[in-house]
């Protein structure tokens, strides 16, 4: 039996709004795998769930005139890797939440959850980073949105006032059209583990320069990051061995890794450099450039 | 705190008031004699509790069971059919996909889902792994296991 005194269940965004001001001390239950382990473990602060395990609204992904991809925040990662736009457009985020836990998670666990979880190591955040994805926020002061990097306030901390959901996440097509990606999760095993170190590279490439480069990690901060120095370092420069050498080399200087009892901070350095030219040579291809030894 | 949730089990209608803190794995075994839903790690990790919602393989122990309200649950007692074993359930056996038997039902469901999902189509030995992977098994070592899901993939209907 999971220790929670009680469990409103919301049909829809505003009913879970409702809920969220008139329940003191509320948290918000989606896809179930962060919250009823912490529930299972014994963790406090729980007690008063708000249910939005079922509001239909929050589980659609949709592309509308202007090119902007909507995700819902109640979308399952399966459901991400199924979805005909997201491949087509985005498959880099695909490939991202490919890697999260094994099929029975994928299928329960949500793209909000992940990103409000606030966690470094969450494997679609890094891909959302790359694509300065869009958080669609909405509460009992009205709507607002705010780019994700900004959401991230620190380490299990999020922008999400408590009478506020995260209703969806958008990507503008300046972000994805013509852009080409890839997302690499190093762990110690190849399912159900949590990122030593995640890394999603984004970039566009033209007569053989790569004209934008966003490169992305988890688990290099206390926050997911992106290296803009190695960014702006890369930016219209050729495309070649060297090249991808530096942004290697660079990369050091805009990552901030820790020691913990999974990696040391060492360790996660080098994953982090080699990632880093490993992944964007894939980008590079994905993008249509170049094939880079 | 109590509710009334009608679900479908294995092609029965039932209802029941649950606790609302209560899993569906408590429900499943406690309550619906599902003894082949096993509780083991309890947190989502060995797949020993892997039910099928509504054809989505889940892991019953994180899954509220005030969230089965409406929904059709499938669990390894209903996959044999007039004491005949499950196509599935028969290529574990002629593989020797069971050891111990803990992981077996719920590893089961896995097969059950990643079968119906990949249906006529050509599947690698890496894509039946990863279709499995939130299911451990301690004894076989997997390859009988992916012996037995390959098995079925070549059978005919």
């Amino acid at each position: 039996m999971f220790q929670f005194k009680n469990c409103e269940k919301a049909d829809t965004v505003s009913e879970a709004i409702a809920l969220l001001q008139r329940i003191p001390d509320s948290r918000i239950i989606a896809g179930g795998t962060d919250i009823l382990i912490k529930l299972h473990e014994g963790k406090k602060g729980y007690e008063n769930l708000v249910d939005i395990h079922g509001i239909q609204e929050l589980k659609q992904i949709s592309i509308n005139k202007n090119g902007d991809i909507v995700i819902g925040s109640g979308v399952s990662f399966f459901k991400i890797t199924e979805s005909e736009i997201i491949k087509k457009h985005i498959n880099v985020l695909s490939v991202a939440v490919s890697t999260v836990g094994g099929p029975q998670v994928r299928n329960m666990a949500t793209i909000g959850g992940n990103v409000c979880n606030g966690v470094t190591s969450a494997d679609s955040a890094s891909t959302l980073f790359a694509l300065n994805a869009v958080m669609n926020i909405e509460g009992a002061d009205g709507k607002r949105d705010i780019p994700i990097a900004d959401f991230y306030l620190g380490p299990g901390k999020v922008d999400l006032k408590s009478h506020e959901i995260l209703v969806s996440i958008t990507i503008t097509p300046d972000n994805y059209v013509g852009y080409g990606g890839h997302f690499y999760k190093y762990a110690m095993r190849n399912a159900m583990d949590i990122a030593t170190i995640g890394c999603s590279s984004v970039c566009k490439v033209e007569d053989g320069r790569l004209i934008d480069l966003r490169l992305a990690f988890g688990v290099a901060g206390p926050v997911p990051l992106r290296c803009s120095s190695t960014e702006e370092m890369a930016a219209g420069k050729e495309i070649n061995s060297q090249l991808l050498d530096k942004i290697a080399d660079n990369v050091r200087n805009d990552v901030n890794p820790r020691t913990s009892w999974r990696a040391s901070k060492e360790f996660r350095l080098q994953i982090i450099t080699e990632l880093a030219r490993r992944v964007t040579v894939q980008a590079i291809t994905e993008a249509g450039g170049p094939s880079i030894e | 705190m109590n509710r009334t949730i009608t679900l479908n089990l294995n092609g029965k209608e039932k209802t029941l008031s649950v606790d609302i803190r209560e899993s569906l794995l408590d429900v499943l075994r406690e309550r619906l004699g599902q003894t082949s839903v096993k509780h083991g790690c309890g947190v989502g990790e060995c797949g020993a509790c892997s039910v099928l919602i509504d054809g989505v393989l889940t892991d019953s122990c994180i899954y509220l069971a005030i969230w089965a309200d409406g929904k059709s649950i499938r669990t390894a007692e209903g996959e044999s059919k007039d004491g005949e074993i499950s196509r599935i359930q028969k290529a574990y056996v002629d593989a020797g996909a069971v050891q111990c038997g803990f992981c077996t039902p719920g590893m089961v469901m896995a097969t059950t889902a990643f079968i119906e999902k990949n249906k006529g189509k050509k599947v690698t030995r890496e894509e039946i792994r990863k279709g499995h992977s939130g299911n451990l098994c301690r004894c076989t070592g997997y390859n009988s296991i992916v012996n037995a899901v390959e098995e079925c993939m070549s059978e005919k209907e």
